[in-house]
């Protein structure tokens, strides 16, 4: 153990220190002797590592790059890697390496396609093998490159919060707790997803009959099962089966874009989405969400209300009575609804979200059991065993009843509900264990913190929303000697030298049986899923309900929402995140309180302002965004912000709003008193405008005007005649592909994973939050928003806008250096090198999409980081301009390889990253020249049209019409605007 | 030429050297002009410390932003060079139209111009955002085998102004060779003698030199009268070539050189009613003098106020939809009151010259001008931003605010333009000897001849 | 006194000249072409290529296949070095590599800047001898740059590619050279669908 004052020889290098600086500084640390002997005695075996040999463990980090030049040589550990079967296996340099894994999220696991370039992983794609990914990622899976290479990850064991420890430490303490046979030990930790720890768990409780286990998840998303414990007697997984289902109806559920199985839901809504055929989707909830976004009908109303709907419309179906009265827009609307339902039967589908208590999940399973829906488009599959409540883990350290806290992967400290009241507790404690990819505000509370190995450095597995298992695989060597939570636990049960790797596999050999287990194995770890391990489907009874319900808050109530980007905050120091506009509200870097048009109008509210929240005794100052389409009766705000040590990116950036949650955790809090402070902040917003303006960006019709009308629906206004050539030659040639998209506004979600794609895959920079402000954010393709119509109730229209590609490009004619020509694929190139910045392209586009480095945004200093770019895109300089290039290196890799093999580009050769990270395949890219490829078939939709097509700019890029399914019997009525 | 009456009577040759090489040649120079002096110096100093702050950070420190790719930087550049224009309009088309009364007047308009011709320099350099590579618009055999981009604006506007610096200076220079002379034989001191003396490249006023001297300059000035047009209408398709409603249009060409003509006699008046006040030129600079000056003022507002019209009326004559918005958003804009301020200042202001009294007082000349010169400044800014800041998509919207970095950026180049000018008139001579002499001559002879 | 303006035109000039050449200076690069690199261990590919006659692809085993023609691993070195010269003193490093598993860290030689993405492959079954742009390797005691790699040069060829076009079976042999290279090459860009037009996009090297 090394004496303290080393220690703070380090800190007091390091104190104040922020940004590029801070990064200098540790370079330097890094051949500080202090350091050097903390790493020999930290991280033997790195020590011994090839690419030890100079600066210690940030110089092993940059060893893991496997680009720089020749000393590519730290590779993955020692185990033996299956590369996917479908993709190229070689360890080529310069060749990207494909390797099948699994990331969970939301406590639940999502197949996917890890691209590694000499050993680093830089990009995450689906695995279209995987029952919840079908191909397509969610933000959270694309940003995990980023937690990977992210320099503030934790890099040491660490005792007493401050105090470097070393892991026969750890050792010695584990060893205590089992001479005391685990009595006094609780183990704290969220859902877990993968079988493996949940059977290590088991056996933790087994052997050490003193034990308990504690579940705790800052984002709770068991009130479904809980539903369901009350309506079938046991606790249940619920699966919508939107491919099955005619009419949806969502209260407060963001099916299509948050919590497991979101990707397999958007994608199955989709393709019952297509006209001539089209579903009818209803949504009922506070704040707008990417589903309501797509509804046909959007009812906003407050979370609290939405009980008095659902028992509503389960009256008029015939069960139970009704609630409080409702204002006659509602009751009409649920009259409708309900009229619907009846004629769906079994093609209807009824959901509620986890903001709902169980017992409206209870009454929604029964309206859905009354359709004839359940075993149809709604499954149930038996939910595994978790921990139990955190609540009662709370009192009980509180009553001294915990000896020793084990605390795997969770951040209590923060994210509990009364986080206060816990970090307290906590310091009671006579032994505490964290473990975490962060020293968070828990680890340095903590008497002992281990280092978290990331998802992408470590063996584990886990199952996806509908209960298939897939293996989790290491891409890389742990950057900072961190341990996966399988070794942490073996540990604990007296295992010396625990291996992830024999524990996972142990496990499932067990479960598979000896009999071809060697060859299942690799099966699984190439198609990144273990075959036949999809829960089977119950089929439940319903019980005799007898619900009880509460008086509901009175006046406006506070929404507490997982952050949309952020989740509950356990990625907040991930930059991408941070700047990636949430959904619809556009706002990034921070949360803001979502304030309906009407209340602000009661409360004199403007964007900016900055109110205090208060409610149960605790208030918070956050500023206001007034957003259409937000219940009035509501205000909504975010978890995930305010952290106070997460990293040099999220500390004190927006407000931590834990204080106003109900000690039970419920995600709404009342009654709410709302008051300016008079104090005004800065939005940060990428979108300013709210309408069209009467310019018509997006086209819109209706299912119905689609199927009366004949031949084009929206008319073509591109100029016919023209001093330019029709079709330019050196963009027509034959036999030669003319790249071109299709944007499909009809499966538009609105959910930034296309934006968040692009800026992994193109090493686009994040600007910080005053530069977003400016409206100098650099995503390539950004999501624009409209609302239209009465602001109580809009029409919510998303619209993805990349580079068009034009024809007629004015970009190119202006440009005094020639840094922006045409190639004779009909790409649109731009030049770094050449550009000089002299802007005039960026006035003179008209979609305005090109983005300008003004200032030095890439950040070449950090040495981490540069682990994660993608060595096929150049890195921008200060001063040069850019943008979306159809992913030319894809195209350029696909090129090369058919000319190698002496034949044509295939179709679908080519996927954009915006493409294959689409949940719902809204955009198609591919060869226009071809008339049977894919992106021409849409292209010849009677739905297709160009941007701005009357400015004759020709665009490669071509959007189909947004259509809506609305019920007749609510069109009557103003609340809806066609 | 007849250049009878445009002195003050019985002004001999003689005495117009003496006066005009008196204030040049004298030891010491008044207080007021030091405390000028030390004034524009702190503002060289201010664009000193912007511009390495802006090589270091990058353009990034300005206010520009999407989709205001552009600000103050071309704004400035526009106003600065319009300004010379004037300038050289005076000294090389009156010159060729053998208007006398140019005379008294070409020498300091024409040291304006270079000067401004400078200051203007700076800015589309310094506006891009590797200024290092600016020589890559100028075509030269690299190793790279790349040329410019000849249909764009911006490489045309680059050689534009590098050819009218070139004849510019020039020509300024060229005509200041036998005033140099002048001042060597006049001057007492040594060192003096030496410096003009090298300046005045050896001129010794023989007649093979004169005759030289007055054909070159017939052909610079031959070249330079093209220029006041080209090099504008160049500066006018640097927005006009882009297709945002309110760039997009054939009249700014025109537009653009009356405007420059127009900012440039104010700036003549501006700079021209204190010279003449300060050297005591009442006699040289006479009331006519300032007469002209102002009709000329006044036509060029005149012309600037039918293009403004005719903008307008092309909005909706044209009935295209992103037109009428650029319109609208120009009266009741974010930059509205930018807007209105460039037809107060560039509209309503000039309408007192029509009276003669006003067009002879230099002290409501001086005013009007000054309101001029700024109302331009105003109007470059709102053409530049009204259209940028609302493109075609209301996604895209969005707004320029001006950092203190941008208005250090305009102070500085005002003060290094003063610093320039105030170092002038201490050592050169602020109007043409040998022309006025000239002048003086034939005004001599014409008394004379009345009398015989 | 007419010499004074003589003097002042002079002036300008020797001024403008002597800017001229130190910008010259300033802008060369590292290692000029043909100057030998030197390296941690003395390698000869005269000995090698030249007297061994052992193919290029032996240790740059990806130059068919990838960007990059690959450098040989420390473990390709021994598979001969095993057994020969073990001894020889300027092998050492070789074998301290070989025993303490660090890297060798040679010196580039070839260095494109990073905006330009260079591809081997594409190159080679293409027709590109390796000699057209490394040179006689086969001659050189130690390993210089034999061509400029500046744009110009690159373009040069990709302008008119029949002046370097062999056929496939000759890329890796450095001494041969055809009756006719403009005959040659003219045929070889119709066999092997040389796109010609796309040879000189910007796009083809800059992304």
């Amino acid at each position: 153990m090394p004496s303290l004052s080393r220690i703070d020889e380090l800190r007091r290098l390091l104190a104040d220190l922020r940004g590029p600086a801070l990064w200098q500084q540790l370079d330097q640390l890094a051949e500080h002797r202090a350091l050097r002997e903390l790493v020999e005695q930290q991280f033997p075996h790195l020590s011994r590592a090839p690419a030890m040999d100079r600066r210690g463990f940030l110089r092993f980090a940059a060893a893991a790059i496997g680009g720089t030049g020749l000393s590519a040589c730290s590779g993955p550990p020692p185990e033996r890697i299956v590369p996917q079967q479908r993709l190229p296996e070689t360890t080529v340099p310069g060749k990207p390496v494909f390797y099948a894994s699994t990331l969970t999220q939301a406590g639940s696991g999502i197949g996917v396609l890890v691209e590694t370039h000499g050993n680093r992983p830089t990009k995450i794609e689906g695995n279209p093998g995987h029952p919840s990914s079908l191909g397509a990622t969610g933000i959270h899976a694309q940003a995990a490159i980023m937690d990977l290479w992210d320099p503030d990850r934790s890099p040491m064991i660490l005792r007493g919060g401050t105090e470097v420890g070393a892991w026969n430490g750890v050792l010695a303490e584990f060893a205590k707790i089992r001479q005391a046979g685990g009595d006094g030990l609780r183990l704290m930790t969220p859902s877990i997803a993968s079988p493996t720890l949940r059977a290590q768990i088991e056996t933790l409780l087994d052997e050490l009959p003193g034990a308990r286990w504690h579940r705790h998840d800052a984002v709770d998303l068991s009130a479904a099962a809980e539903g369901a414990r009350i309506a079938f007697g046991q606790a249940l997984q619920p699966q919508y089966r939107l491919d099955r289902a005619e009419l949806i109806a969502l209260f407060d559920a963001d099916l299509l874009a948050q919590g497991p199985g979101h990707l397999r839901h958007a994608r199955d809504f989709a393709k019952r989405r297509e006209p001539p055929q089209m579903n009818r989707l209803y949504v009922a909830e506070p704040s707008p969400t990417p589903s309501g976004s797509l509804a046909d009908h959007r009812l906003p109303i407050g979370g609290e209300r939405v009980a008095e709907l659902v028992r509503l419309l389960a009256a008029k179906l015939g069960i139970g009575d009704t609630g409080a009265a409702l204002d006659p827009t509602a009751e009409r609307w649920i009259a409708v609804l309900a009229e619907d339902l009846r004629a769906a039967g079994p093609a209807a589908l009824v959901a509620a979200g986890p903001a709902q208590p169980p017992s409206v999940h209870a009454l929604v399973w029964a309206i859905n059991h009354r359709l004839g829906a359940v075993g149809h488009t709604l499954q149930f599959i038996a939910a595994p065993r978790q921990g139990e409540p955190y609540a009662t883990l709370l009192s009980d350290m509180e009553d001294g009843k915990v000896e020793t806290l084990l605390m795997l992967d969770v951040n209590p400290a923060y994210d509990a509900p009364q986080s206060a009241r816990f970090a307290e507790a906590l310091q009671r404690i006579p032994r505490s264990v964290h473990s975490g990819l962060y020293t968070d505000e828990t680890a340095r509370l903590s008497h002992w913190h281990i280092p978290l190995a990331h998802a992408l450095e470590c063996w584990s597995d886990a199952e996806a929303h509908d209960g298939s298992a897939s293996l989790q695989q290491p891409m890389i060597a742990p950057l900072y000697g961190a341990r996966p939570a399988h070794e942490i636990l073996a540990a604990l049960l007296g295992d010396p030298r625990p291996q992830a790797r024999d524990i996972v596999q142990a496990h499932w050999r067990q479960r598979l049986g000896d009999a071809g287990f060697d060859t299942r194995w690799h099966d699984s770890l190439r198609q990144g899923l273990i075959e036949g391990t999809a829960a089977a489907t119950l089929r439940p009874a319903l019980r005799e309900l007898d619900l009880q319900w509460p008086p509901p808050l009175p006046g406006p109530v506070l929404e507490i929402r997982p952050d949309p980007t952020l989740w509950d905050g356990r990625q907040a120091n991930n930059a991408w995140l941070q700047e990636l506009p949430k959904p619809i509200a556009l706002n990034t870097w921070g949360n803001l309180a979502w304030v309906g048009a009407r209340l602000a109008q009661q409360y004199d509210i403007e964007n900016g302002d900055v109110l205090r929240l208060s409610t149960n005794g605790a208030s918070i100052e956050i500023a206001a965004l007034v957003l259409p389409g937000q219940a009035q009766d509501s205000l909504t705000v975010h978890l995930g912000h305010g952290r106070r040590a997460a990293g040099r990116i999220a500390s004190d950036v927006g407000v931590d709003v834990a204080a106003l949650r109900p000690a039970d955790g419920a995600w709404r809090s009342g009654p709410l008193t709302i008051e300016k402070t008079g104090e005004r902040r800065i939005l940060a917003r990428v979108q300013t405008q709210d309408g069209m303006e009467g310019r018509e960006p997006v086209r819109r019709a209706t299912l119905a005007e689609y199927r009366q009308h004949d031949g084009a629906l929206v008319e073509d206004e591109t100029p016919q005649h023209s001093f330019y050539d029709a079709n330019p030659p050196q963009t027509r040639e034959p036999g030669k592909p003319a790249w071109g998209m299709s944007v499909d506004l009809n499966a538009c979600l609105g959910c930034m994973n296309c934006t968040i794609a692009c800026q992994s895959e193109n090493n686009i920079p994040t600007v910080g939050r005053e530069q977003v402000d400016l409206g100098r954010a650099m995503h390539w393709i950004r999501v624009d928003r409209y609302f239209e119509g009465p602001a109580e109730t809009p029409e919510i229209l998303s619209q993805p806008v990349p580079c068009m590609h034009c024809e007629h490009a004015p970009c190119e004619l202006v440009c005094p250096v020639g840094a922006t020509v045409h190639d004779d694929e009909g790409l649109n190139v731009q030049v770094y090198n050449r550009c000089v910045g002299t802007r005039f392209c960026g006035n003179n586009c008209p979609y305005s999409v090109r983005r300008f480095n003004f200032l030095q945004y890439a950040d070449r200093d950090t040495e981490s980081l540069r682990g994660g770019r993608n060595p096929d895109v150049t890195v921008r300089s200060r001063g040069v301009m850019e943008k979306c290039s159809f992913c030319i290196q894809r195209i350029s890799a696909a090129r090369i390889q058919a000319e190698n093999e002496g034949r044509e580009i295939g179709d679908g050769e080519v996927v954009t990253a915006c493409q294959s990270a689409c949940p719902t395949q809204a955009i198609t890219f591919g060869n226009i020249a071809d008339k049977d490829s894919a992106v021409s078939k849409k292209k010849a939709s009677p739905r297709n049209y160009d941007l701005l097509a009357e400015l004759n700019t020709r665009p490669r890029t071509s959007y189909l019409a947004r259509l809506r399914n609305p019920n007749p019997a609510l069109e009557t009525n103003g609340e809806d605007q066609a | 030429m007849n250049g009878e009456g445009w002195l003050a009577a019985g002004t001999t040759p003689g005495d117009v050297d003496a006066r005009i090489a008196r204030p040049a040649l004298a030891p010491r120079f008044g207080a007021g002009w030091r405390i000028g002096l030390s004034v524009s110096l702190l503002g060289v100093l201010v664009l000193m410390l912007t511009v390495s702050v802006l090589l270091t950070v990058g353009v990034g420190i300005w206010g520009i932003t999407r989709p205001a790719y552009w600000g103050f930087a071309i704004a400035n550049y526009v106003w600065w060079i319009g300004i010379g224009m004037g300038g050289t309009f005076i000294s090389t088309a009156l010159y060729l139209l053998r208007q006398p009364w140019r005379n008294s007047l070409s020498r300091y308009a024409e040291t304006m111009t270079v000067f401004a011709v400078c200051v203007s320099g700076i800015f589309p350099i310094l506006h891009l955002g590797r200024p290092w590579f600016f020589y890559w618009l100028f075509p030269y055999p690299d190793t790279m085998n790349v040329w410019p981009q000849w249909r764009s604006a911006l490489f045309w506007d680059f050689c534009a102004i590098l050819a009218y610096l070139l004849v510019s200076v020039l020509f300024w220079y060229v005509s200041m060779l036998p005033d140099l002379a002048t001042l060597r034989d006049r001057a007492a001191g040594r060192m003096r003698r030496v410096v003009y003396g090298f300046l005045a490249l050896g001129w010794q006023g023989e007649a093979r030199e004169w005759q030289r001297l007055e054909a070159l300059t017939r052909i610079i000035a031959a070249l330079g009268v093209p220029l006041v047009f080209s090099v504008h209408s160049m500066v006018a398709l640097d927005l006009s070539e882009g297709l945002l409603a309110g760039w997009h249009t054939t009249i700014f060409p025109p537009f653009f050189v009356a405007g420059a003509l127009f900012s440039g006699f104010a700036m003549a008046l501006v700079i021209g009613v204190p010279l003449r006040k300060r050297f005591r030129l009442e006699a040289l600079i006479t009331e006519r003098h300032l007469d002209r000056l102002a009709i000329l003022l006044l036509t060029g507002g005149l012309v600037v106020a039918y293009c403004y019209a005719a903008e307008i009326f092309m909005a909706y004559y044209s009935m295209d939809e992103y037109e009428l918005a650029v319109t609208r958003f120009r009266f009741t804009g974010l930059y509205a009151p930018v807007y209105w301020a460039a037809i107060v200042c560039n509209v309503l202001a000039i309408q007192p010259l029509w009276w003669a009294r006003v067009r002879r007082s230099p002290r409501w000349l001086f005013w009007i001008g000054l309101s001029v010169v700024f109302g331009m400044w105003c109007e470059r800014i709102m053409l530049v931003l009204s259209s940028e800041y609302r493109p075609f998509l209301p996604a895209a919207w969005g707004r320029f605010m001006p950092t203190v970095w941008d208005w250090a950026m305009l102070a500085g180049s005002i003060g290094l333009f003063m610093t320039m000018l105030l170092l002038f008139v201490r050592w050169f001579p602020v109007v043409s000897m040998h022309e006025t002499r000239q002048l003086a001559h034939e005004s001599a002879q014409g008394s004379r001849e009345a009398q015989a | 006194m007419d010499f004074v303006a003589r003097l002042v035109v002079l002036g300008v000039i020797v001024v403008g000249v002597g800017l001229f050449w130190i910008w010259r200076a300033a802008s060369a690069s590292a290692h000029p072409v043909g100057s030998a690199v030197e390296q941690p261990i003395p390698f000869s590919h005269k000995h090698h290529v030249g007297d061994d006659g052992i193919d290029c692809r032996y240790c740059h085993a990806s130059v068919e296949t990838a960007a990059t023609a690959g450098m040989p691993s420390v473990e390709v070195c021994m598979s001969c070095h095993s057994q020969l010269y073990t001894d020889q003193p300027a092998l050492q490093p070789l074998i301290e590599a070989w025993q303490s598993g660090k890297p060798i860290r040679w010196q580039r030689v070839h260095d494109l800047p990073d905006f330009a993405y260079f591809d081997h492959s594409v190159h080679v079954n293409n027709g590109v001898g390796c000699v057209s742009c490394h040179g006689r390797v086969d001659e050189m005691p130690l390993t210089w740059r034999h061509a400029s790699l500046n744009m110009q040069w690159c373009l040069d060829c990709h302008r008119d590619p029949a002046q370097a076009l062999r056929p496939r079976d000759k890329v890796f042999d450095l001494a041969w050279q055809p009756a006719n290279q403009r005959a040659t090459g003219t045929a070889l860009i119709a066999a092997y669908h040389v796109p010609m037009e796309r040879l000189t996009e910007c796009s083809t090297c800059h992304r």
